[in-house]
């Protein structure tokens, strides 16, 4: 799945560091989902929406190709 | 459970301290007999007990780690144990065929499969976190 976490995170001069921990997840996990290596869970995804003021939608984007 | 650096680092030291005294009541059940109490039954039958007891409480610690561990890191867990159990069936077997056809010398050891664990846990862990990062 495609994002745009890495940019969201950029605008609101966020270290990988301080979104994990916002969220409640390691560093790791964060570059893992900016990399679109992994796709985070539901919960994680909302988390990360109410955290920027957005819907999950705006951040992640589903194609299915 | 929520996940946090903290928890996480508590929980690594207490399941490696269950670990280490796992370690250290199965060497005294496996030696004690032959160099310690000369064969008292009595307290070979109690140090096999607290080996037991100290397994579970292993488990434990061990449930709790993953507990206080991320989605991703969870993820990597399990893909890690799933290879690991797999190949432990296969090897397993196989050494075991060995064994039952004479095709080796030595009879088969259960220690061998557990070192096997050990190794095919580790090495599976490492390549699938590096998948992620």
């Amino acid at each position: 799945m495609r994002n745009k976490l890495k940019v969201l995170r950029a605008e609101h001069n966020l270290t990988q560091e301080q979104l994990g921990k916002a969220v409640e997840v390691s560093r790791q996990t964060i570059n893992a989902i900016e990399k679109e290596k992994f796709d985070p869970s539901l919960v994680l995804a909302i988390k990360l929406a109410r955290l920027f003021k957005t819907e999950i939608e705006s951040i992640f984007i589903y194609a299915k190709d | 459970m929520t996940y946090s650096m903290k928890t996480k680092k508590q929980q690594v030291l207490n399941l490696a301290g269950w670990t280490w005294s796992w370690v250290a009541t199965l060497a005294l059940a496996t030696f004690g007999p032959q160099f310690i109490w000369d064969d008292h039954q009595l307290l070979t039958i109690l140090f096999v007990g607290l080996n037991f007891a100290n397994g579970i409480a292993m488990v434990i610690a061990n449930r709790h780690f993953f507990n206080s561990l991320d989605e991703l890191q969870r993820k990597i867990q399990l893909e890690a144990l799933g290879i690991t159990l797999g190949l432990t069936v296969i090897i397993g077997i196989t050494y075991s065929l060995l064994d039952t056809t004479n095709l080796i010398g030595a009879d088969a050891e259960i220690g061998f499969l557990v070192g096997i664990i050990g190794i095919v846990y580790m090495v599976s862990t490492l390549i699938i976190r590096k998948r992620y990062a």
